[in-house]
């Protein structure tokens, strides 16, 4: 439009002013043209303007009301955007008649947009600065202007009745100068009233013109001469040519080819010969020597080929075993095919993810250097001795005696080794022959019989067995006519003495009636309460039981030629399994739980504490020698303890599957068995020597079976023979066997 | 007491670890780089002996590293090149982002490279040491040398690996070390006897290539970087020890054949076939020719007469497979896998060829009157000519293991191949040893095959015996039972009759009785074993009788097989 450059001098020209107030200027002149053309009221045109004008506008409005608008060359316009808009349109429109007399004194003859308003040179001040004045302001030579005539109420109204243009008549406040609007100018003025097109142009919609488009043109657009940047040297390029050059310079830049050259040759990771040289000597440093490799990939068997042999393929059960496995279980990762040619085998889909773990395999497994031991397990068993220089021992099933109607849980040869007795659930002790399986005396017993013991003395023809709370002595009447008579004898030559009576003993001796004598008992001791163990001294003289429960007095040891009974221990150290005599020395073995207590009976001190490395020991037994013990538990192990060698275990054998019952060394020859609830008696050879820097010697020489399993119980019990190399075993199935 | 106290974990194992995250903080790398250095210097996790002590008392899983290694790693100047990758990075990343095209080119022209020499030599202060490591190099260039051209790997690595790869075949070709091939149904083992060294790969069946599930080709890449590299410098070093031309080259000029590759690639693609010769570099010194005796005079164990023996033995057979096609010419059909085969040939002496349009290196065609092997792997031949044997690949590979030329009647086309055995495996005492290699062994030994028939026969004989031993035997048990049974039961009646029966002889088995007893004899011994090798013991127990299992399982379906053919051939006889 040609007009901006005008509008952009107007702005100019009333500065920051104009941007505040044109509005509201604009606002004022219309409402004072309004008001004129209806009602011209002169309240009511100040009653319009006074909520937005200021007071200088108002007066403006006023003054111009009352102006006249005769002088050609001083009219101007006061508001640029106003003179502008009125200009241009000047020129289009045709002009009225009456118009044409205040056309032909054009105000905007003189007009340029780049000079300043000259007529009066006072600036952007208040006007009613000068109202006390005869002038308004000053012009260019420093002149006063001289107010224009100024008419009084009637000349107002009396030009309000002549002049028919005085109500589009507005005052320059400027130059107090009247100027009469226009046709053009009031036209312009109704559009903006009516929020329509300022410049009224008849078709909104006119047909778009594109003229930045492709279409090359005859004529340019725009008449912009070429800028003077184009032609001078750009500035941006010569710094880029610089920094070309300094990389040039530096090395950083290279043409192309040149680039492709540098980089072949540059290749520091070309192959060369100068890696391994044959005469150079290899640093074998630390690192090397600590270099744990990688183990290789196993090679593929038969399985893997693609045409392997057909047994090698699966049958439906191994496929179904091997898709129902996950990946890592199974034993092949692949499943053997045969393809019928070369041609037909296809790829194999998990190549390269196999490939793939092997690299996570070397760079990510953890190594470590593990002895591979090339190991024939043959060697690992341990060197047995000839079986010629073990015997004898027992090696099979001999004989069975039968009688019991109830689990035989103890048995007892007599010292000479013609008797044996048993005790079972059945509340009988019977008394076999040991060469026949005769069963020579039934004794009924009050309840079930918890152990039996002969007494170890051969002079003496003396049985003890204890029924719940009670022991027993009986004299079974077998044997030797004479030996029963003397004990008989001894037994009844008992005078009770004054100073044992003195004593509160803990238990109660007494005789038993005629009916039980006749059956062969000769002494009931009773107990306070429940008896677990019984156990003679080597000697016969001696013997020491185990109550249940009973806390100071649990374990009690009893004279018999004197019918004296005290308890040794005033204080009881766990719960007390088995007791034992030592067969040579004054000691006295107490095993608890987990511990072997040995006590020293002269000097009433204790002698040695063993350590069981087990958790519940059932029962133990001392070597004929009196320097080795063996014990067995119930959680399945055997220990021996060598007394001379250390407080813990030589040796200890796990070989049972299940809990131990008992133990028992032979007499005479170097044997120990072990009875267990898997229903197997195991006889070792364990040879004690008098060397005292030869360890013992421990062989297994036999498993032994025969009793039958009820109740999770087997056997129950096991003696060796005095004399011969033969062991007796009583079972839960109410037998007892012997193994010869 | 004076002194300080000893604190918990602040020396011992404790300190000669560290834990993989405490390393990457010391070394201040992210895990990729980290992981990066790994792979190149060779550094691997360590199990530490108590990883109690070292993981300061817990028992969490944790990856340790020697404490060692990690300050190894620290004085690498690796570290200092990934740091300027990463700075590479950044400012490429810039520029791109800016769009400066000349500030991106330059920063691309001056990209960081790193030398891994100086690892190869750490990491392998002998060639020897170097060929150890070879296998898992030599399998990871033969992936990479297969795979496509995609975007998740780079070209240029690919067209490396390929190339390392063939410059190795044309060493074996030349050395004629290949020793056994096996085709698997995961792809081609070869082994290779190099420098004494037995060196064994494998090359996936050239099927296509099919993207992979979860595989991490950062990590191959990584690899395949170094193992290019490595095998690079073993290349030379064998050419060199060989007196090969480095890089190989052609013998004879090579016209250019613009039907199968561009013009500049026309010298590689030759090489690529494998079927060209390569140039020596003219020096034959005659001691290269290895005199067998010498050879074992030169071995460990010279006193072992035995060991001569064997190893002479050794040399004359591998003499014979390196010459073991030697003046045999091959032709190979359209749907043989030609790289392999030609491979295998080569390696013994042999000559391969194919139809020209096929690609490139065929030296000559079909028509060719010297030609005595045609390799064929479809049921039919056309156009059959007396002159030549027609033959399925399979024969190539048996004959190299076998390392004699083979009957070709069983490997004639359109017939069902014999089984292709794995040469790996050297069936221990007790383990499955199929029939195939057994006939095979014997033959070797020189026995006539009509002698095993015979032995079959008897075989067969004999089973049936056994079969009719095996039904009297529970009889016999039945016997026994009911004997025992009249045992027990004879007191009970003695009891109320008190009269004798007459007792039935017992019959005791012998054998049997002292087989029993060596079993007891056995387990009293395993009872005292020593706790301290009583794990090792059943461990190996365990084993056995799996091996035992499977052996015993391998023979019943072979039985079962051989049954239901008789049946089969029976039924045929009788229609």
């Amino acid at each position: 439009m040609n007009s901006g450059g005008k509008r952009k001098s107007g702005s100019l020209n009333e500065g920051s002013h104009d941007i505040e107030e044109g509005p509201s200027l604009l606002t004022s002149h219309i409402a004072t043209s309004d008001a004129d053309s209806e009602a011209s009221d002169e309240s009511e045109i100040e009653g319009s303007e006074s909520d937005e004008s200021s007071s200088q506008d108002e007066e403006n409005v006023e003054s111009d009301s009352s102006d006249d608008s005769d002088s050609d060359d001083d009219s101007d316009n006061d508001a640029g955007y106003d003179s502008a808009s009125v200009e241009k349109d000047k020129s289009a429109a045709d002009a009225d008649k009456a118009e044409s007399s205040v056309n032909s004194k054009d105000e905007y003859e003189y007009d340029s947009s780049d000079e300043e308003d000259v007529r009066n040179t006072i600036g952007n001040i208040p006007v009613n600065w000068y109202d006390n004045y005869d002038h308004i302001g000053y012009d260019v030579e420093g002149n006063k202007l001289i107010k224009p005539k100024q008419g009084d109420a009637l000349d107002e109204f009396l030009e309000k009745v002549d002049d028919p243009n005085y109500w589009r008549t507005v005052r320059n406040k400027l130059t107090g100068q009247k100027v009469v609007l226009s046709d053009e100018d009031l036209n312009q003025i109704q559009r903006i009233q009516s929020s329509t097109h300022p410049g009224g142009s008849d078709d909104l919609y006119a047909p778009w013109v594109d003229f930045f488009s492709n279409e090359v043109m005859e004529m340019p657009v725009t008449g912009r001469p070429p800028d003077k940047r184009s032609f001078i040297p750009s500035k941006w390029e010569k710094q880029r040519v610089g920094q070309m050059v300094h990389a040039l310079k530096m090395g950083w830049m290279k043409p192309r080819g040149e680039i492709r050259k540098a980089k072949l040759s540059r290749d520091p990771n070309a192959p060369s010969l100068d890696l391994w040289k044959d005469d150079a000597e290899p640093e074998i440093t630390k690192r090397y020597r600590m270099h744990i490799p990688a183990p290789k990939e196993p090679l593929p068997g038969h399985a893997e080929s693609y045409n392997p042999p057909e047994e090698y393929l699966f049958d439906e059960e191994e496929e179904a075993k091997w898709d129902g496995q996950e990946p890592e279980e199974r034993r092949m990762d692949f499943k053997p095919e045969k393809f019928s040619s070369y041609r037909a085998v296809p790829k194999y889909e998990k190549f390269i993810n196999e490939r793939f773990h092997r690299l996570l395999d070397l760079y990510m497994a953890a190594r470590q250097r593990k002895m591979k031991m090339n190991v024939n397990p043959e060697d690992l068993i341990p060197k047995r001795p000839d079986k010629k220089d073990l015997q004898p021992y027992p090696t099979r099933e001999g004989m069975i005696y039968k009688g019991h109607k109830d689990m035989v849980r103890t048995i007892s040869p007599d010292p000479s080794g013609q008797w044996l007795a048993s005790g079972s659930d059945d509340a009988t002790v019977k008394v076999w022959e040991i060469a026949t399986g005769r069963c020579m005396k039934t004794i009924p017993m009050a309840s079930k019989v918890t152990c039996v013991a002969w007494n170890p003395n051969p002079s003496v023809n003396l049985l003890a067995a204890t029924v719940d709370s009670d022991v027993v002595l009986i004299n079974p009447q077998v044997g030797d006519k004479l030996v029963c008579s003397n004990t008989d004898s001894t037994l009844e030559s008992y005078v009770e003495s004054a100073s044992s009576s003195e004593h509160k003993s803990p238990v109660s001796w007494s005789t038993v009636s005629d009916a039980d004598h006749k059956k062969g008992v000769r002494l009931k001791i009773e107990h306070q309460q429940e008896i677990t163990h019984f156990t003679w001294h080597a000697k016969g003289d001696y013997f020491a039981t185990v109550q249940k429960g009973s806390k100071g007095q649990s374990v009690l040891i009893h004279q018999l030629s004197r019918r004296q009974t005290q308890a040794p221990f005033s204080k009881p150290k766990g719960l007390v399994q088995r007791v034992m005599f030592h067969p040579v020395h004054p000691y006295f073995f107490v095993a608890t739980q987990q511990h072997i207590r040995i006590y020293n009976l002269v000097k009433q001190e204790l002698h040695k504490k063993l350590q069981a490395n087990c958790k519940y020991i059932s029962s133990i037994d001392i070597h004929p020698g009196g320097d080795n013990i063996i014990i067995g538990s119930y959680d399945s192990r055997l220990c021996w303890f060598d007394l001379d060698l250390s407080t813990k275990p030589y040796q200890t054998l796990k070989y049972h599957k299940k809990a131990l019952r008992q133990v028992a060394y032979h007499k005479h020859y170097p044997l120990f068995a072990s009875a267990s609830d898997d229903g197997s008696i195991i006889v070792s050879h364990g040879k004690v020597y008098t060397d005292q820097l030869l360890n013992p010697l421990i062989v297994t020489v036999k498993i032994l079976r025969g009793h039958k399993t009820t109740n999770h119980l087997s056997v129950l019990d096991c003696k060796f023979h005095p004399t011969q190399p033969w062991i007796f075993s009583s079972g839960a199935d109410s037998t007892i066997r012997l193994f010869v | 007491m004076g002194g300080t106290k000893k604190k918990k974990f602040e020396r011992g194992s404790a300190t000669a670890f560290v834990s993989r995250n405490k390393a990457l903080k010391k070394l201040q790398l992210s895990l990729g780089d980290f992981r990066a250095l790994c792979i190149f210097k060779g550094i691997y996790p360590v199990e530490p002996l108590h990883k109690k002590k070292v993981n300061k008392g817990s028992t969490a899983v944790k990856t340790f590293y020697n404490l060692k290694d990690i300050q190894f790693l620290a004085h690498d100047n690796l570290i200092i090149k990934f740091r300027e990758k990463k700075h590479y990075l950044r400012r490429l990343k810039k520029a791109v982002a800016k769009k400066n095209r000349f500030a991106e080119s330059i920063i691309r022209d001056n990209k960081p490279v790193y030398s891994l020499k100086h690892v190869m030599k750490e990491r392998y202060p002998t060639f020897t040491d170097a060929l150890r490591d070879l296998d898992d190099c030599l399998n990871l260039c033969f992936v990479f040398a297969t795979f496509p051209h995609s975007q998740r790997i780079k070209v240029d690595l690919v067209q490396l690996c390929r190339k390392r790869t063939v410059e190795f075949q044309h060493y074996v070709i030349a050395a004629k070390a290949l020793r056994k091939v096996f085709v698997s149904i995961k792809g081609i083992y070869y082994q290779a006897d190099i420098k004494g060294e037995t060196i064994t790969w494998v090359v996936s069946h050239k099927r296509g290539y099919e993207h992979p599930q979860d595989v991490d080709y950062k990590i191959m890449e990584t690899f395949a970087e170094y193992n290019s590299v490595l095998l690079g410098h073993i290349n030379i070093k064998l050419y060199s020890d060989s007196h090969l031309v480095y890089p190989p080259q052609l013998t004879e000029h090579v016209s250019h054949d613009s039907a199968h590759c561009l013009e500049g690639d026309s010298i590689d693609e030759h090489l690529a076939s494998l079927a060209p010769q390569i140039r020596s570099t003219g020096e034959h010194p005659d001691d290269i020719e290895d005199d067998p005796e010498v050879d074992a005079m030169n071995a460990v164990n010279v006193d072992d007469p035995e060991y001569i023996e064997k190893s002479k033995l050794e040399a004359a057979t591998v003499s014979r497979l390196q010459n073991l096609f030697k003046g045999c010419k091959f032709y190979l059909n359209r749907e043989v896998p030609r790289e392999e085969l030609t491979f295998v040939i080569r390696c013994c002496g042999g000559e391969a060829s194919w139809d020209s349009s096929l690609g490139m290196g065929a030296t000559y065609c079909d028509s060719d009157d010297g030609i005595t092997h045609h390799i064929i792997d479809r049921p039919t031949v056309s156009n059959q000519r007396l002159d030549r044997t027609y033959i399925q690949p399979q024969w190539v590979f048996d004959c190299i293991n076998a390392r004699i030329l083979l009957p070709p009647q069983e490997y004639f086309p359109g017939i069902p191949c014999p089984p292709h055995l794995s040469p790996f495996v050297e069936e221990r005492e007790g383990e499955y040893v199929p029939e195939e290699k057994v006939k095979f062994l014997k033959r070797m030994r020189g026995e006539a095959e009509e002698e095993e028939e015979e032995s079959e026969r008897d075989e067969d004989e004999d089973s049936e015996d056994e079969d009719a031993e095996e039904t009297e035997q529970p009889k016999a048990g039945n016997k026994r039972k009911r004997n025992s049974r009249e045992d027990s039961e004879a007191p009970e009646k003695k009891a109320v009759k008190m009269a004798v029966s007459e007792g039935s002889i017992e019959k005791v088995d012998k054998q049997k009785a002292l087989a029993r007893q060596e079993a007891e004899e056995r387990r009293l011994g395993e009872m005292m074993i020593p706790k301290k090798h009583k794990r090792l013991y059943h461990k190996i127990m365990i084993s056995r009788k799996k091996s035992s299992q499977e052996t015993r399982k391998l023979v019943e379906k072979k039985e079962k097989l051989k049954a239901t053919k008789k049946k089969s051939k029976l039924r045929k006889e009788k229609v």
